[in-house]
């Protein structure tokens, strides 16, 4: 397997225009990529990709998961099924995980162990196999607030240790976290603050009329750091369709479906 | 056409509330699976499980229609329950469900595969036989389902039996205690005869005022049943009717009475592996009337929000969401698609 995966109208909207496969070396350091979704339409498909991209044989991205939503063998399955040559480079890779589910301890302990070993594993990585990008993925924000017992402030802290990672390491971090939770609250300040703190936020919708088999939902992706040519940087928003296959997911522009 | 408008105002006729219920019980849940060793998936499952795709296994709701709708497949008795209520005696309730039907025919379904029945009648008898059973038989997957009459209460040796656990919330703080206790109950029941036997746990009512914890806006009933789920291994969790409500209100009709708890339940929400919900229709609306053929046999509408994907990130899309329950015969509830949906 040679070949670079095809690059996606996802990953275009990631990188900027003509960036083929995601680049193991971003130029500004690691970035935050913030994926919201809602009970409708799930943005888990979104977080594969993005894992898929960083287990990709062409890159050599070190991967730090943390799932509080499935067991990792689901993500296994499906990343098998996405590509044949991820799984291969999924046993070579490190992962790790943890779930939360220590006895006796206050939230707050657990959130702070939490965080020491994914230090710890970052910096062992970096000095292991030298200068490799390590990318934290966090599924889901709002399960880690259930662990919190609904302690938003203590998830925002942990997060925001997290992003200074990205800043300390030139790490990246992908989040996920579902919108709706929020939408009856006054202030979604958790959601707000993340929408803040990201660089990159992929909202997944389900379409305004309805579900439909051949279009699964639609995807706005605002991304605030494209660079230029002249070093400038500025906001850019791209919107498409997506249709989810097992094996990929197909993007494309709304009517450009043959 | 506002929905809360059009709850309040039909009275549901008796047998549904237990048939509603008891489809919350049983059925709204679900659909649960697990990934089963290669060795496991080839031995043919205990009876209320089945093999689906993706190294999943299901475990049924009881009604075949929505079995069908779901994927699942399910057969009553022999499944481990878990059940929890507000209730001083949560095993009163039981009591109210319908009772499993026991016809001649249903006996020799339940000994018999499809293809040892082919093999034993001739194809232009077979055909009639079909016929005969159709309403039972449809995809072959009627050895998994029970079929309930609501008109008898479910008998006293059905609910009485060890394979049945209740729990009183009512003076718990949490689920914390239900939770124990399930995880310690299950490894007894596991390897049920040698097989890997399924399970439901029940809570109804978990966001009713009387169970205390739901006061407390915390995050808690939801970390209890997340856990729950994991570590009660072929067991999952299911919500009552009322708990169905309230989520359909605040799914996609908000309803402000029950806002505070929003948050809990679009968490639910996107925890569930499935979600469902019932809605009353209401009485003598002639509008509603014009637009939906048999109006008058519809008892309620049954909402599907979201079917099971485990292993797999395709979204499962049906062609229809929307289905109206009818009692066929005044004793079994079946569920009909419906092509325009209020």
């Amino acid at each position: 397997m040679a070949n670079a995966p095809p690059s996606t109208l996802l990953d275009e909207a990631l990188d900027g225009k003509g960036a083929a496969v995601f680049s193991t070396s971003p130029a500004a350091g690691g970035r935050m990529i913030l994926v919201e979704d809602c009970v409708e339409t799930s943005g888990a498909f979104v977080v594969h990709h993005l894992l898929k991209r960083c287990l990709s044989p062409h890159s050599s991205d070190v991967v730090v998961f943390l799932s509080f939503a499935h067991p990792f063998s689901h993500y296994d399955r499906i990343l098998r099924k996405m590509h044949t040559a991820a799984t291969s480079s999924v046993e070579q890779k490190r992962r790790k995980g943890w779930r939360s589910r220590d006895q006796g301890k206050t939230s707050e302990d657990v959130f702070i162990a939490l965080f020491g070993e994914i230090q710890k594993a970052v910096e062992l990585s970096l000095s292991h196999a030298g200068r490799q990008h390590i990318t934290v993925v966090i599924d889901d924000v709002s399960l880690m607030e259930v662990d919190a017992n609904g302690s938003s402030n203590l998830v925002l802290d942990f997060l925001h240790y997290c992003y200074s990672l990205t800043a300390q390491f030139g790490c990246s971090l992908i989040t996920l976290n579902h919108d709706d939770v929020y939408s009856n609250e006054d202030r979604p300040g958790l959601l707000l603050k993340l929408e803040y703190l990201a660089d990159v936020v992929i909202k997944v919708e389900p379409l305004s009329t309805g579900l439909a088999s051949d279009v699964h939902g639609q995807l706005t992706v605002s991304n605030k750091g494209i660079h230029e040519g002249s070093g400038k940087s500025r906001n850019k928003v791209h919107n498409f369709h997506f249709r989810i296959k097992d094996s990929s997911v197909e993007y494309f522009y709304p009517g450009s479906k043959t | 056409m506002e929905w809360n408008e059009m709850s309040i105002s039909k009275s549901i006729p008796v047998p549904l509330i237990g048939q509603s219920d008891y489809m919350a019980l049983l059925n709204s849940e679900l659909v649960f699976s697990r990934n089963f060793s290669a060795a496991s998936s080839t031995a043919p499952p205990a009876p209320g499980l089945k093999h689906g795709p993706n190294g999943t296994m299901f475990l049924s709701s009881g009604i075949p229609d929505l079995d069908k709708i779901l994927g699942g497949g399910g057969w009553f008795t022999t499944n481990l329950l878990f059940y929890a209520s507000s209730a001083k005696d949560p095993r009163g309730f039981l009591g109210t469900l319908p009772n499993p039907m026991v016809s001649k025919d249903d006996k020799s379904r339940v000994h018999e595969t499809e293809q040892e029945k082919g093999l034993r009648i001739a194809w232009q008898y077979k055909k009639y036989f079909g016929e005969h059973n159709s309403e039972s038989q449809r995809d072959g997957k009627s050895e998994y389902c029970s079929n309930f009459d609501l008109r008898k209460p479910l008998e006293r040796h059905f609910f009485s039996g060890q394979r049945i656990d209740c729990v009183s919330l009512k003076e718990s703080a949490d689920l914390a205690t239900f939770q124990e206790h399930c995880s310690a109950q299950t490894p007894r029941y596991y390897h049920y005869n040698g097989n890997i036997s399924g399970g439901h746990i029940a809570i109804q009512s978990l966001c009713s005022p009387q169970c205390e914890f739901s006061n407390k806006m915390e995050m808690s009933p939801v970390k209890d049943m997340f856990t729950c789920r994991r570590s009660g291994d072929a067991c999952f969790y299911q919500i009552s009717e009322k708990f169905g409500q309230i989520v359909k209100c605040c799914s996609s009709y908000n309803l402000c009475a029950f806002a505070c708890f929003n948050s809990l339940l679009q968490k639910l929400q996107h925890l569930a592996d499935t979600l469902v919900s019932v809605k009353a229709i209401p009485d003598e609306d002639k509008e509603l009337a014009k637009l939906l053929t048999g109006y008058q046999d519809m008892v309620g509408l049954l909402s599907v929000h979201k079917v099971a994907r485990i292993n797999t990130q395709v979204p499962a899309i049906l062609e229809a969401t929307t289905f109206s329950m009818k009692l066929q015969k005044r004793r079994s509830l079946i569920l009909e698609c419906l092509n325009q949906a209020p």
